[in-house]
């Protein structure tokens, strides 16, 4: 569904990613994983055309990204960010039918939209009418999460969604995000850096490093069969205590 | 003093009287049917004896059947000059020194009729007395300090001069007369006539300058200094009126050239004390002086109205009515121009330095040089005063714009592109709302500072607030400041409280919890 071909791209001179490879198929969660300024985050940015490579092409469904299909693209893409990415003078009602009132939308298939969504994410209906300031952290990450969802879009790429949000909620929110997924059957990139969401969340797992992508695979084959001694330092270390006992 | 002897329009037909005033300078001169009909329109400057020398010949063309619009206390010899040239006006009292030494610099006393026809005015006789610039001091000092004439100032560098600011720039002023003194003095500043006279009660100036009929001479005691070197020019009044009027109404030129010779300078000197201690209005002052000094009636149906008892009232609700006008029509221009530039120096960053670098250099131009520099464009009145606000309006809400733009998270921004909203609808939906609360500060601040700003529109004959703190300066009374300073501050201290409801209304509730 997504592709990179030997996708590089610079920053201010700094080469941030050198000549990527990369699929992410389709109706399956495909989750970028690496240390921090390893480029995972530009790749999902290269996906939705906020960038442009240098070098390489990006494919969505077999087309290149590019500023004639962009627009395209992003009609068939939901982009949920850390903390949600909530618009903060917009209610969560807004913030979710954006995209669906801009496109002219009737009133009725707006809110069957937004019954279905609010059943789906497990999002309580009484609090769309609050403003992102008013909502916690994970009850933002639910309204980002449904206002990816709204046109029904056949890729969902997520940047870290849950980097700000204390254990118990992630826990809570990784696994209605899994069910979701499941149910719903759509091409997932997630960018995370934690081991166990990766493990989670994903069906295939890309590790990235400095810019390329070092393994690919399903956790167990990166535990199993690390392909180098960095696959294997970035898995130990985040072995959680609990295995020990 | 009465209220100023401006016609009353109500404020909506004044925009399009601006619009006229903008859209067309020409089709002014009116044919010599029309003579009667169209008004003489006299200027005066911002001193008394220019007022009260209006009056009198608003009083003489009065009495010789002509309508008459008299601007009080225009402004300084530029502005009033550059309005009798630009047709603004069609007469003002004049003096020989100002013409050759300032107007028409350079130019021989024998050539000034000539220069002058040459931008189609005429000047009249002499009307009799001379204002010749002059050093004065306190009797007292000078007395103790022996000091009699300006070359006694070469011996005491110690002392402090406060010039009017006229007289600092001319060449016949300051300049030139430390040229020919050889005056050492080192402590020189400019500042108002009238404020340099209570620099010299309070101990802060030693030397000021004069006009030899000013009535503080006598009112503070001051010592005229003996121009032993005779530095200053004749300073003879005489009327400079329109060629183009002298056309349309030779009868009440005759009649205004007819006081040729006939104030003197005891005369000129007693009536500028009359309006100054003993406050009396200058249309009075100017109607006594024709009945007793030229021995003629006054006008049959009489120059001065006397003042009702709501006459404060109608002149406060009046002058807001101007004031409101200057503001809120500069601040509307302002915003349909600031905002979508703010928005252009967001978006392009190179264009943005040049945008915000323009903006800063207007803010600098000194409102004065900005209103002398527009009137051979735009006259005199609203439409100068409208403008200089309206410039004076842009940086603050240029640059908060700006700011509000760039100070929104890009992550915000990459959300709103990625979601599938264009340029434009992420503008109108997304980044103007977030930039709301900044854009609306800057809009009040501006607002605030123009309410302060638009008292200088009385320089131009524009009104508000600015007219009786022009008046009280220059009367010297204190009460009459306060009539347009105090109902400026309070004006806006409400503009302020307006904005304060208008965040309610247009700043997002999201962004206020």
């Amino acid at each position: 569904m997504l592709e990179l071909c030997g996708v590089s791209k610079r920053f201010a001179g700094a080469e941030v990613l050198r000549g990527v490879d990369l699929v992410a198929p389709a109706g399956v969660t495909t989750v970028l994983i690496g240390p921090s300024g390893c480029g995972k985050s530009t790749v999902l940015r290269l996906m939705i055309g906020l960038l442009a490579p240098d070098g390489g092409v990006v494919r969505f469904d077999g087309a290149e990204v590019g500023p004639r299909t962009v627009d395209a693209v992003r009609a068939r893409t939901g982009y949920v960010i850390q903390d949600g990415g909530l618009f903060p003078h917009l209610t969560a009602r807004d913030n979710v039918t954006l995209m669906a009132r801009h496109r002219g939308w009737a009133a009725a298939r707006v809110q069957h939209r937004v019954d279905e969504l609010v059943a789906l994410t497990r999002f309580p209906g009484d609090a769309l009418g609050r403003y992102p300031v008013e909502l916690s952290g994970g009850q933002r990450q639910r309204v980002g999460l449904m206002r990816a969802l709204m046109l029904d879009p056949d890729v969902i790429l997520l940047d870290e969604p849950m980097a700000a949000l204390d254990p118990l909620v992630r826990a809570e929110l990784q696994a209605d995000l899994r069910a979701i997924f499941r149910a719903l059957g759509k091409t997932v990139v997630l960018v995370t850096h934690d081991l166990t969401e990766a493990g989670r969340l994903g069906d295939t797992i890309r590790l990235m490093r400095d810019g390329a992508v070092v393994q690919s695979g399903t956790l167990a084959e990166l535990v199993r069969a690390p392909r180098d001694e960095f696959v294997s330092h970035f898995i130990n270390a985040q072995r959680s205590p609990l295995e020990g006992l | 003093m009465g209220p100023p002897r401006t016609t009353g329009r109500p404020v909506l037909t004044r925009a399009l009287v601006l619009v006229a005033l903008l859209g067309s300078s020409c089709a002014r001169a009116p044919t010599g049917s029309d003579a009667a009909r169209t008004p003489l329109r006299i200027g005066s400057k911002t001193f008394t004896e220019s007022v009260i020398l209006g009056e009198i010949a608003a009083a003489l063309a009065q009495g010789h059947g002509q309508s008459v619009v008299h601007r009080r206390a225009l402004g300084g010899t530029q502005i009033v000059f550059g309005a009798l040239v630009a047709g603004e006006i069609d007469l003002y009292a004049e003096y020989t020194g100002t013409l050759t030494q300032e107007i028409l610099r350079g130019v021989s006393d024998d050539a000034v009729p000539s220069a002058l026809a040459a931008r189609g005015i005429i000047m009249g006789p002499r009307l009799g007395f001379d204002d010749s610039y002059a050093l004065g001091m306190k009797a007292e000092r000078a007395a103790a300090l022996g000091i009699a004439r300006i070359s006694d100032l070469a011996a005491h560098p110690e002392l402090r001069f406060a010039f009017s600011n006229e007289f600092m720039d001319r060449a016949d002023g300051w300049r030139g007369l430390r040229a020919a003194y050889q005056l050492p003095q080192r402590s020189v500043r400019g500042v108002d006539h009238e404020i340099a006279y209570r620099g010299l009660d309070a101990g802060d100036a030693d030397v000021v300058d004069l006009y030899s009929t000013d009535p503080e001479i006598v009112e503070h005691r001051l010592r005229l200094l003996e121009d032993d070197r005779h530095h200053f020019p004749t300073y003879a009044a005489v009327w400079l009126y329109r060629d183009e009027f002298a056309r349309r109404a030779p009868d009440t030129v005759a009649q205004l050239d007819a006081v040729a010779g006939r104030i003197s300078s005891p005369a000129m000197t007693a009536m500028n004390l009359r309006a100054k201690r003993d406050r009396v209005a200058e249309e009075t002052i100017a109607a006594e002086f024709i009945a007793h000094d030229l021995g003629a009636p006054p006008s049959a149906n009489g120059t001065v109205a006397p003042r009702a008892p709501d006459g404060w009232l109608h002149a406060l609700g009046q002058r807001t009515l101007e004031h409101l006008f200057l503001v809120s029509v500069s601040l509307l221009l302002a915003i349909v121009v600031a905002v979508p530039l703010g928005i252009a120096a967001a978006r392009r960053p190179t264009l943005g330095r040049v945008i915000l670098g323009l903006t800063e250099i207007l803010q600098t131009v000194p409102s004065l040089a900005l209103l002398v520099f527009m009137i051979p464009l735009l006259g005199i009145g609203e439409a100068p005063a409208i403008v200089a606000l309206f410039v004076y309006s842009l940086l603050p809400i240029v640059r908060n714009t700006y700011a509000g733009l760039r100070g929104i998270p890009p992550s915000l921004r990459e959300v709103a592109t990625a979601l599938g909203l264009g340029p434009g609808a992420s503008l109108r939906a997304i980044e103007l709302p977030l930039a709301s609360p900044s854009i609306l500060a800057g809009i009040k601040t501006s607002a605030v500072i123009n309410v302060g700003t638009a008292t200088l529109g009385a320089l131009v004959g524009a009104g508000g607030y600015g007219q009786p703190i022009l008046t009280g300066i220059r009367l010297d009374d204190v009460r009459l400041i306060l009539e347009g300073a105090v109902p400026a501050a309070l004006l806006a201290l409400g503009v302020e409280r307006i904005f304060d409801v208008v965040e309610k209304m247009v700043v997002p509730r999201g962004l206020r919890l």
